[in-house]
């Protein structure tokens, strides 16, 4: 009997240490990532330095390597996709919360989730064999007549109309993100409580106003999580980016002209990359995407609390 | 007091704008999710063949399918999940069962929340240095390493969402019998949260069977058939990226059929996981 209860704690034992070491891996892989770029990277970052952020020539021929073509393209989709994605998520949230007859939310929640579902490789090649022939057909051109002439915003949309560029990968961006900001915001707007919501009305506020003056600033909080959320989303997106991106590595004011992200220059140059300074540029642009995402994820997460949706988003 | 005409109108003009908008923004994002889903069925059905399933990939140029790419996602995605789902359950009960609120919780917790949205390019890297360049080259369970360490953060989550679900009553009740915790856990908690963690597997195997970009410097792709995965290893996603951006039409017409084929499972998949997540609340 004695030896049965032994036996027990050493399963006991076993099983806590079991489930802690499995924790523990988690933590190790995070760490491990930082870790490993750090090391691989730095050869990289000691040959050319703090310049390595600014410089904007990257040939592999001469082995002059800068990031900032890189960071900028992120950057700037990254935008594009905030711009248009966060309105447009957050009037769904408006819609899905505020506006559409109850028996229709289930429905319409799944099909914005879908979106999410779907992989990033698909949303490439839409972009690339449907969304960009389209937009240099149709909108490119109407954008450089538009607003090509104006001056300041003007030199946004000039060059010609490639269909590839910045814009369309942050027109891909937008719609990519667009259902987990939306979840996260239709999440904390679904947990304002009811009173707050009926009270406004009770003053005869409009479904606007209460969405706008109550449950926005009662939930800014977790919408600007949402936000974060999504925008780490878009600084890493790798594959959508790359097919519809044009992998040029330049700085150009025009949001028509191609670029290239830290996701897309690593996802088409790594393998083929020879040398080992080659190599350690890119892991350093790695390193450069990984710290910035984190941070980003990390403001997300502390504004966020546990109150983010399931793990699929 | 009551507010004069044009102060009303003006708001309720507001209202209707504001409101069109969100009409707008849930109809454009249900649009673009048609589109895509058009595009695919036109562009795909048309693409699939018998010889889609039964003949390896071609050359420039030549015919062929698909299979050895199908068969080598299978094979990596399999052994990813098979690896993740135990590492990640029991994280999952650490947090749940053991951690709570206790500081090493806490951390884990954050920093599996964070790597739940690491760009996963950036773990294609770190598989990359970890596995690959000390082996010396590609490998199908380097894939599958990449793949895992994706899973598993998906199945942490999901696996102490849910056990936060069981009601503490139901672990009492088994520690007044006598049962030690990790009785406790096994026979009563998890199997009370079993529908819930399959689902998170399953969201798990939706999420790594669509990954393109931790492939690209780990399994890297295989024009042939392979047995076993300790050579390079071909998969649907690398497979579709390396056809969809070739200047033949063939080629560009697999990526179509492949893109079809695996939207197809990953939709099934997520549909699948949300029944199962339904059969719980009933």
């Amino acid at each position: 009997m004695l030896w049965g209860v032994q036996r027990s704690a050493v399963w006991e034992q076993g099983f806590r240490g079991a489930t802690q070491a499995s924790a523990v891996l988690v933590v190790a892989a995070l760490v491990g990532v930082f870790a490993l770029l750090m090391a691989d990277g730095l050869p990289a970052l000691q040959r050319f330095g703090w310049g390595f952020l600014l410089a904007t020539e990257w040939n592999p021929v001469t082995e002059t390597f800068g990031a900032l073509p890189a960071i900028y393209g992120t950057l700037v989709t990254s935008a594009i996709a905030m711009l248009l994605g966060v309105p447009a998520a957050f009037g769904i949230a408006f819609f899905i919360n505020e506006l559409c007859p109850h028996g229709l939310r289930p429905t319409l929640t799944v099909g914005i989730e879908l979106l999410a579902a779907i992989p990033s490789i698909i949303y490439g090649m839409w972009g690339l064999f449907v969304l960009s022939p389209f937009l240099a057909a149709h909108v490119q051109p109407t954008l450089t007549g538009l607003l090509g002439p104006l001056p300041g915003v003007g030199a946004l949309f000039q060059g010609a109309p490639f269909g590839i560029g910045m814009l369309t990968a942050g027109l891909i961006l937008a719609v990519m993100i667009l259902p987990y900001v939306a979840a996260v915001a239709r999440h904390v707007i679904g947990d304002v409580p009811p009173l707050l919501r009926e009270a406004a009305f009770a003053v005869g506020a409009t479904r606007w106003e209460v969405f706008r003056h109550v449950l926005v600033p009662y939930t800014s909080r977790g919408l600007l999580g949402g936000v974060m959320l999504g925008l780490g989303r878009a600084l890493g997106e790798t594959m959508a980016v790359t097919f519809v991106i044009g992998n040029a590595h330049q700085v150009s004011a025009s949001l028509l002209a191609p670029g290239t992200t830290i996701s897309a220059t690593l996802a088409n140059e790594f393998t083929e990359a020879v040398g080992d300074i080659y190599l350690s540029s890119l892991l350093a642009l790695g390193l450069i995407l990984f710290v910035i995402t984190f941070a980003v994820l990390a403001v997300a997460r502390l504004l966020l609390g546990r109150a983010s949706p399931d793990a699929a988003s | 007091m009551t507010p004069d005409p044009p102060v009303l109108s003006r708001r309720h003009a507001t209202n209707a704008v504001m409101s069109g908008f969100a009409w707008a923004g849930t109809l454009a994002a249900l649009a673009a999710l048609a589109l895509i889903l058009y595009a695919l069925l036109m562009r795909g059905i048309g693409a699939l063949s018998l010889a889609t399933f039964t003949r390896t990939t071609p050359t420039p140029g030549g015919d062929g399918g698909l299979l050895n790419a199908i068969l080598g996602s299978l094979a990596m995605t399999a052994v990813a999940i098979a690896a993740a789902t135990p590492v990640g359950m029991l994280a999952g009960t650490y947090l749940a069962e053991y951690g709570r609120r206790g500081r090493l919780a806490q951390t884990v917790r954050f920093l599996n929340d964070t790597l739940l949205s690491v760009p996963s390019i950036i773990i294609g890297l770190f598989v990359y240095g970890l596995a690959v360049q000390p082996a010396g080259h590609f490998s199908g369970w380097a894939g599958a390493f990449a793949l895992a360490l994706i899973a598993l953060p998906v199945v942490v989550r999901t696996t102490e969402d849910i056990l936060n679900l069981v009601p503490d009553s139901l672990r009492e009740a088994g520690t007044a019998l006598g049962a030690p915790r990790w009785r406790v856990i096994v026979c009563i908690a998890w199997r009370a949260a079993a529908d819930g963690i399959l689902t998170g597997v399953l969201l798990a195997v939706a999420r790594i069977s669509g990954e393109t970009a931790p492939l690209l410097f780990t399994a890297l792709n295989n024009q042939f058939l392979t047995s076993g995965l300790d050579r390079p290893t071909a998969s649907l996603p690398v497979a579709i990226f390396q056809f969809a951006m070739s200047p033949y039409p063939n080629w560009q017409q697999l990526a179509w059929a492949g893109a079809l084929l695996i939207s197809v499972a990953v939709l099934a998949l997520n549909i699948s996981a949300r029944l199962v997540a339904r059969r719980r609340h009933r």
